[in-house]
């Protein structure tokens, strides 16, 4: 059964400089229908939407919608404003709410007259509530943004679209911050909308909620559209090919000998203003040989967590321990030292000095040792040699030891940080987000480094947003919440997710 | 229209920025020139006989240029680490203050000794003037900028409080100037140290402080590039928190920064009382601490490039007397000379970055 379609991306093409991001890019939205657009990071999605939504202009195609009366009409090209006359509403990845605002205003904004004495409240209030009811998407409409968890916020945004009547809503990953149960509930209220008229695009590169919430998936792969099928035809490896081109195997799990406790938290408090960076009576005991995967919803402690055992933070109360010995005033220099290794959540802010060379990044933890320098004087040579033995060991791909490491890919800035952390063999290693922004080729190549260094004996603490990864990497499992860990002593996603929403199982 | 960046900027490019920055400045200069009536060509050529006519004036151009070498490193190395120095002018006399407080007859000895005792306290005194600022901002986060500008004007208030108080001199006749630099702790005129075919005139005030300035720029050149230390303040400035994550001490490199920042600073007043003037007043400098920030700018923060950046400021500006004094137009010309090079190396530094694209009718940016 075809559906009538309601937009139509024709040959639409984005270059940006030599990079072509999107290659004559095809795909038809049928009216009622939830499209998933997938790929990995880079394929080009999130390009795509925004010439859909006239932020781009793009270099070739063209932007069509029918319009109520049944009439195609061309969108002109690079014209944000003409796309939400269309009725095209966006929900971006990151939230553009003002948070000094209620729920209310927020939805309001930019949509009364600036001339306007009276503001009809009452009217607007009243479609909002309408719309609730409708979708089920349920919002505090009087609380200030700043207020409301991250899954408010995105109901609020989606309010948002829909109170200006948006008959296409795309979502750029909606669930990317949302706990497995928020996903659920969010997935149930398009569904309800969908039926009420509304088409929909998500962007995803979750397989199984792509399986189990849209219609039709449209797969890209390094700027063109690789392929087109419909859900119920669909099976997970098929997409997985789709999406990377080949075969991608999780790394194979080989049971460790799990040896003398090599980092020990024990009691640890750090009280800050801002709930998010706070620590509340936590202990965690990592062993030699093992990963621990800390799972849940960002915001709930974790950067406090990692700031503290890359030596950034020191507690308030409690011990940190390092294969026994209490560290008494951690710092950055003395954790290295220990042999922590450390990666850090935002590889381009904490991790390179990005208008440095790919050489000096890789030696910024270790000025001090005796082959990178004498007498205060680098040794260039040494320097660039080896970093050209750990751009060979670790693949790490751009235009060479000497260029700016701002040049190359997050994928390959990861790689450095890597190379740099491995290669001091760390007894202990904290991956925080390891794997956030890259895509599987690189995500894999992570994963399977931190495999091998648990191999050789290092403990791993593994935070990730991602409960996938953690599930399939972590021998063990803490759940992080509200500045606590709680041992999850399970591997269902259910219970964990429970866990990670602040219930017990 | 849309802005993209370019991919990377090619050493001759960099290279070529300001000498083209230069020329747009000087052509741009022509038309308050013109309207002040005076003629474009003789003008310029006034102006540039004026630093290259005679040895002398040549000589004058340098004199002129060694305070600026001392202050435009005092920036460039500062602002490499991010740490904004702007109070260089305050550094620079605190650092003839301490040249004059151990050079006027506290202490005495031969020259061998003297001269580096002299340098040493005014260099110390000039660290000192910028330490402050810089522990404000590791402790407390005070904006570097505010503290340290601000300091000039106590500083310059402080220097007059003591040329009416212990440092004044009895015999000045009531003039609030210090008591003169003993000969042995001046920094030698270059005619008396150079051999004597090169120094053909003996009223070139031209002094060792020059030398000192060379050195100094190669030695901070060295120090950037070639050392850790310079590797730490690159990384520091570029990205901190990166480097304090990674082990490095981003205050203590801060705080070793200030120090030789203002020590540079102060190295300029001493250089300037006791290789020029003799002796201290509170019209030592025109604004040379001022100046030294456009002279780091025009040298993209390279210390080598300093050395050239001065030498074209300090032309511009004994070149621009020499054309007031010809042509009968305001010396102030020299200022505006300077700033349109400043603005036009900002611009051309953002269009080596930076590629304009004109792509007809494009929506509202998101």
């Amino acid at each position: 059964m075809k559906k009538p379609a309601i937009l139509t991306l024709a040959g639409l093409t984005k270059r940006f400089g030599d990079v072509v991001a999107n290659d004559a890019i095809d795909l038809t939205l049928q009216h009622g229908e939830v499209l998933a657009l997938l790929g990995e990071n880079g394929a080009g999605k999130t390009t795509l939407m925004n010439m859909l939504f006239g932020h781009y202009t793009p270099d070739a195609g063209y932007v069509e919608i029918v319009g109520e009366d049944g009439v195609a009409k061309r969108l002109p090209a690079g014209n944000a404003q003409a796309a939400i006359d269309a009725r095209i509403g966006m929900v971006h990845q990151h939230f553009t709410l003002a948070e000094n605002l209620s729920a209310l205003d927020n939805i309001l904004l930019g949509s009364e007259s600036l001339w306007g004495l009276r503001r009809n409240r009452r009217a607007a209030r009243a479609k909002i509530e309408g719309l609730m009811q409708e979708s089920g998407l349920i919002a505090p409409l009087d609380e200030k943004i700043g207020a409301l968890s991250v899954g408010e916020r995105q109901r609020v945004e989606i309010l948002k679209a829909l109170f200006h009547d948006a008959r296409v809503l795309v979502l750029d990953e909606p669930t990317a911050v949302l706990t497995p149960q928020e996903a659920d509930s969010l997935f149930l209220a398009l569904r309800k909308m969908v039926l009420n008229g509304l088409s929909v695009i998500f962007i995803s590169h979750k397989l199984h909620e792509v399986l189990a919430f849209s219609d039709r998936i449209a797969v890209l792969r390094h700027g063109k559209k690789v392929g087109e099928l419909v859900t119920a035809d669909a099976d997970n490896t098929q997409i997985a090919t789709l999406m990377v081109g080949e075969e991608t195997a999780l790394p194979e799990r080989e049971t460790c000998e799990v040896g003398a406790p090599v980092l020990e938290l024990s009691g640890v408090t750090v009280q800050r203003e801002n709930a998010r960076n706070s620590l509340n009576n936590l202990s965690l005991c990592l062993n030699a040989g093992e990963i621990v995967g800390v799972a849940g919803v960002s915001g709930n402690g974790q950067s406090a967590l990692a700031q503290l055992i890359s030596g950034l933070t020191r507690p308030d109360s409690g011990t940190i321990a390092l294969a026994g010995d209490v560290v008494v005033a951690p710092t950055p220099k003395g954790m290295i030292k220990a042999r922590v290794g450390r990666i850090p959540e935002d590889r381009h802010h904490d991790g390179v000095v990005g208008s440095m060379t790919v050489a000096e990044n890789l030696v910024l933890e270790r000025l001090g040792d005796n082959d990178v320098q004498r007498h205060g004087f680098l040794r260039k040579g040494a320097i660039s040699d080896h970093a050209d033995d750990l751009i060979k060991a670790y693949d790490v791909r751009g235009p060479g030891a000497q260029a700016r490491a701002a040049l190359l890919s997050g994928g390959n800035i990861q790689k450095l940080i890597l190379a740099r952390v491995l290669e001091k063999e760390p007894l202990v290693i904290l991956a925080n987000q390891p794997t956030r922004g890259l895509d599987f080729g690189a995500a894999g190549e992570v994963a399977r480094r931190l495999m091998e260094a648990r191999k050789r004996g290092a403990g791993v603490v593994l935070i990730s947003e991602d409960l996938d990864e953690v599930l399939s990497l972590a021998d063990r499992i803490v759940v992080m919440h509200d500045g606590e860990l709680i041992e999850a002593g399970t591997r269902d996603r259910a219970a964990i997710g429970l866990l990670m929403a602040g219930q017990a199982a | 229209m849309m802005i993209e960046p370019r991919g990377g900027i090619s050493k001759r490019m960099q290279m070529a920025i300001p000498v083209i920055a230069a020329f747009v400045a000087l052509a741009l200069a022509a038309l308050p020139l013109a309207f002040a009536g005076a003629p474009i060509f003789p003008a310029y050529w006034e102006m540039f006989n004026g630093v290259f006519g005679s040895m002398f004036s040549f000589t004058e151009m340098l004199t002129r240029a060694t305070p600026l070498i001392f202050t435009g490193l005092a920036a460039a190395l500062a602002f490499k680490a991010r740490l904004w120095n702007i109070g260089a002018e305050g550094q620079l006399y605190l650092g003839a203050m301490g040249a004059v407080a151990v050079g006027t007859g506290l202490v005495d000895g031969p020259a061998i000794l003297m001269i580096p005792l002299v340098m040493l306290a005014g260099a110390g005194a000039g660290a000192a003037g910028m330490l402050g600022p810089a522990i404000l901002k590791t402790r407390f986060g005070a904006d570097e900028v505010v503290t340290s500008l601000l300091l000039n004007f106590i500083i310059l208030i402080f220097v007059q409080m003591m040329l009416e108080g212990p440092l004044k001199d009895p015999m000045s006749m009531g003039w609030p100037q210090s008591e003169p630099i003993l000969d042995n702790a001046a920094l030698p005129r270059l005619s008396d140290v150079l051999p004597s075919q090169i120094t053909i005139m003996d009223r070139m005030r031209i002094h060792s402080g020059l030398i000192v300035a060379l050195i100094a720029a190669v030695v901070a050149q060295i120090a950037l590039s070639k050392t850790t230390w310079g590797f730490k303040i690159r990384a520091v400035g570029e990205n901190a928190a990166a480097a304090r994550h990674a082990g490095i001490g981003v205050n203590r490199t801060l705080l070793g920064v200030a120090c030789i920042s203002g020590a540079l600073a102060g190295l300029a007043g001493v250089s300037e009382v006791a290789g020029l003037k003799g002796y201290l007043t509170t019209d030592l400098s025109p604004g040379y601490g001022y100046s030294g920030i456009v002279v780091a700018m025009l040298a993209g923060l390279s210390p080598i490039g300093v050395v050239i950046a001065a030498l074209y400021v300090a032309s511009v500006f004994v070149g621009a007397d020499s054309m007031s004094r010809a042509m009968g137009v305001s010396s102030f010309l020299a200022d505006l000379v300077v700033s349109l090079s400043l603005i036009s190396v900002l611009v051309g530094g953002f269009f080596a970055r930076y590629r304009i694209r004109f792509t007809g009718k494009a929506g509202s940016p998101s």
